[in-house]
């Protein structure tokens, strides 16, 4: 996930994409879900709700039937399995900083909020591990275990994300080009499924025997179950730190720097790069010195053994030097590193101040394919006459277009929206994704059968159907269109021939 | 059945009635065979791509590990992966046995490298999840669910991979020990510190332990030589450690801090182990599973090596009804293996 849009678009509603229960009076399960948390922790007032109406996708927006916020697992385990009693759907939310409507309510189902779990549970550093409940923080799991150790995903909402929110989503981040993804990170999960079940996956050990349920688990944007426990797998921090912001004349100069210093077997801890638009949207805000007016800023940090940072950051240089670079700035110290980032994460917010609306994609090519689909964003951006600045996290081919607007011109949205799309086609095209880190949620529904065949989509709705059969967590998520699970094979009964060895079942 | 294309594997499955037993290099005996009939991946060996500057490969599951890596090397790149392979592993053995050698203490295992998989159920459907870029959250990730199901759930049939630069320069650290405790401190004080080491091994033999790191980069010999003398380390016997043809091989998922306990409990056996990730491999005569395993509990022990001659090759697993629901969900017709993975499944 990257940060919260501030500038987040009124834009084209979409309410009607909005999973719905079937109007009903569901006051009993109300009512039970008040005896399970307490009174005070179930929110059914129109004021209240509107707290939860949209994630960090402003544009999409629901009323659920009621939040409710579990302060245990065991409590989360009871409201789950009322819910299951009764048929009725429900989301888990964690902090609400998603970029994909991942946890958009369903319209009269239940909100599970799970940011009165906050706590960290244990800190084991000899083994590398520490257990926090869902609605931790991302930045308080490496506070925790700071400054000895860290937790290296890092989504550049990581002030406010929670864990839960990360696992749901696969979390990325700035460092994961070299550092990986939630995914390689989550070593445990408490899960409490749909049907109410609570189960237990891993924990402090790796490879549990069996099928890789945590791989499958993160990820899954919280439509097989909910985790109410997570044991993740902390690192020791770097040694050292090495920092430098370049300055191209073109962004397919920057784009050849790039793949030359990951040709060269550096793997810096980041690269990013920012295009025009975007150093000078930044700089206004967080006055940095940049030159505005240059064609593109990469942001290179190596990390890791002082000698081998050392070694290779002189190496650095000379590539973007040799691609064109003839302003070359190197952090001589921490907040000299902090504003150079500063600037970096500036670009969404402000987006804002120079466009009153934009869309904030989030496709992914093969990195050698950056000159040609920015030449291909370019020519989108003129032939439809609007603004699209572009962030990167350049070392994984991960674009963030900004597809700028203006929510009160009649028609601006809708063109943007459009416009956003053939991004993603463009990116599609290149041998890409259509998310690299937002998540599918509803937002990315409609562009999954581009990237996925209906086989494809029929083996991932077995995999849904394995956790949630009844299809109650999350509905109207991540897949394009609801689909049913259908007859469960009958349970297996082995013969007893086959168990006395003497016969195979045939 | 020896399909030459993934769509003649579809035919093939989607008539097929009997159990079927995926075969790559056949170098990993440790399902027992119940007379399934083999489906050889054989056919399937092209290297569908190599992007040499994403950094990505597309493989078919027969294409040997070491012809891949060698077309890899050709380029400077490698696939970091590192099982011990007495020759002809396949791709695809490794993925669905989720093998692994001492790499992964920097690079992580099978499901941390595969970025996309092409899958083949029992009912002919051709699923792929993933893709070839290696940032990727669209759709769930099948491919891991894939890696390590030992063949029970479906045939793999391609695998989309990571890639990495094949380093110009290594330098290896060997300290030796014959205290598991002494050993243990010195790996946890070394676990604690930033040292970005490829590989970070222990291992037990004949009463005494050895440390062996190796790292990488330009700089390998500094950041050896600062933890201590260089020393010339066969990695090919560390990994082959983890095989045996003669006793049984436990697979211990235990802790980092488990290591003396791990060490005591092999006996007169022998022991390798990624020391900071607290995964062990044991090496023991059979009927000394039974007292290893009980040692270790209630840490999980998979025999691998030699399970066919033990009465209990799995431990229990977590969440056995999920899993029991995912075979019948990807294999309904039970062809895959059945009756030979965790549980009974």
């Amino acid at each position: 996930m990257d940060g919260r849009v501030e500038a987040a678009p009124e834009g084209p509603a979409k309410v009607e994409e909005a999973p719905r229960e079937a109007p009903r009076d569901i006051s009993a399960l109300v009512a039970e879900l008040r005896r399970i948390v307490g009174d005070e922790w179930v929110y059914t007032a129109e004021h209240q709700l509107r707290t939860y109406e949209s994630d960090g996708l402003l544009q999409y927006h629901a009323t659920p039937a009621c939040a409710v916020l579990p302060g245990t697992a065991d409590e989360v385990q009871a409201c789950v399995r009322a819910c299951a009693r009764e048929q009725v759907s429900w989301v888990a939310r964690g902090a609400g900083s998603g970029l994909s409507g991942g946890a958009l309510p369903v319209e009269d189902g239940v909100l599970l909020v799970l940011s009165r779990m906050k706590r960290i549970l244990e800190i084991d550093l000899d083994n590398g591990r520490v257990c926090v409940e869902p609605g931790v923080t991302n930045a308080n799991v490496s506070a925790a275990v700071g400054p000895e150790f860290f937790y290296p995903p890092d989504p550049s909402s990581q002030i406010v994300c929670s864990i839960g929110g990360n696992v749901a989503e696969n979390s990325g981040g700035a460092h994961c080009f070299k550092y990986g993804f939630t995914t390689n990170y989550v070593t445990g999960l408490e899960i409490v499924l749909a049907d109410g079940e609570r189960i237990t996956v891993g924990g402090y050990e790796l490879d549990p025997p069996g099928y890789d349920l945590l791989g499958a688990f993160v990820g899954s944007e919280g439509t097989l179950g909910v985790a109410t426990k997570i044991w993740l797998r902390v690192v020791p921090s770097p040694e050292t730190v090495k920092t430098l912001v370049a300055f191209f004349d073109s962004t397919h100069a920057a784009g050849e720097a790039v793949s030359e210093i990951v040709q060269s077997g550096v793997v810096p801890g980041a690269i990013e790069m920012m295009d025009a638009r975007s150093i000078e949207a930044s700089e206004q805000m967080a006055n940095a010195g940049y030159p505005v007016g240059r064609a593109a800023a990469l942001l290179v940090e190596l990390d890791g053994s002082q000698h081998e940072c050392e070694a290779r950051f002189d190496d650095v240089v000379a590539i973007c030097e040799r691609c064109g670079s003839d302003d070359v700035r190197v952090a001589r110290d921490e907040a000299e590193r902090q504003l150079f980032w500063k600037t970096r994460k500036a670009a969404f917010p402000a987006m804002g101040r120079i466009s009153p609306n934009y869309f904030v994609q989030d496709g992914v090519i093969p990195r050698t394919k950056l000159p040609e689909v920015l030449e291909r964003i370019e020519a989108l951006a003129r032939e439809y006459d609007m603004i699209v600045a572009n962030v990167f996290h350049a070392g994984d081919g991960n674009l963030h277009p900004l597809v700028c607007y203006d929510g009160d011109k009649p028609g601006d949205a809708e063109r943007a929206e459009e416009l956003s799309g053939k991004i993603i086609d463009a990116c599609l095209e290149a041998g890409g994704s259509i998310t690299g880190e937002h998540g599918v949620g509803v937002d990315k529904k409609k562009h999954m059968p581009k990237m996925f065949g209906e086989a494809d989509l029929d083996a991932f709705q077995r995999l849904r159907c394995s956790f949630d059969p009844a299809g109650l967590a999350n509905p109207g998520k991540l897949m394009p269109t609801p689909r049913l699970c259908g007859e469960v094979p009958g349970p297996y009964r082995q013969h007893p021939l086959e168990a006395a060895g003497l016969a195979e079942r045939f | 059945m020896r399909p030459a294309s993934i769509e003649e594997a579809a035919a093939l499955l989607r008539d097929c009635e009997r159990p079927v037993r995926p075969v790559g290099g056949a170098t990993k005996p440790w399902l027992p065979e119940r007379g399934e009939e083999p489906l050889e991946t054989g056919g399937l060996s092209r290297i569908l791509e190599h992007n040499v500057g994403d950094f990505t490969a597309v493989l078919e599951a027969g294409v040997p590990f070491a012809a891949a890596q060698e077309a890899f090397a050709a380029h400077g790149q490698r696939l970091s992966w590192d099982p011990p392979d007495p020759g002809g592993a396949t791709i695809g053995g490794i993925v669905a046995t989720a093998d692994s050698g001492p790499l992964r203490h920097r690079y992580g295992g099978v499901r941390d490298l595969i970025v996309g998989a092409t899958v083949v159920l029992s009912d002919g459907t051709v699923a792929k999840s993933g893709g070839k870029v290696i940032k990727n959250v669209a759709g769930y990730d099948l491919a891991k669910l894939f890696a390590g199901s030992f063949g029970t759930l479906g045939l793999i049939a391609s695998v989309a991979v990571r890639l990495h630069p094949l380093p110009t320069n290594t330098a290896s650290v060997c300290e030796r020990f014959d205290d598991p405790d002494a050993l243990l401190a010195r790996v946890l004080e070394l676990a604690r510190r930033p040292l970005e080491a490829d590989c970070f091994d222990v291992v037990w033999e004949g009463g005494e332990g050895r440390l062996l790191l190796q790292f990488s980069g330009a700089s390998a010999a500094d950041q050896a030589e600062r933890i201590g003398a260089r020393a010339e380390v066969d990695w090919g016997a560390v990994r082959a450690l983890q095989r045996t043809t003669e006793g049984a091989v436990l697979k211990v998922s235990g802790r980092p801090t488990d290591l003396p306990a791990v060490i005591r409990a092999a006996g007169d056996g022998t022991v390798v182990s990624r020391a900071a990730l607290g995964l062990s491999w044991v090496r023991v005569p059979f009927e000394r599973v039974a007292d290893v395993r009980q040692a270790l509990s209630p840490r999980a022990c998979t025999v691998l090596d030699g399970a066919a001659r033990v009465d209990e090759q799995w431990p229990d697993p977590p969440a056995l009804a999920v899993m029991q629901r995912l075979k019948a969900r990807f294999d309904p017709s039970r062809i895959f293996r059945p009756g030979v993975f965790v549980g009974g499944i």
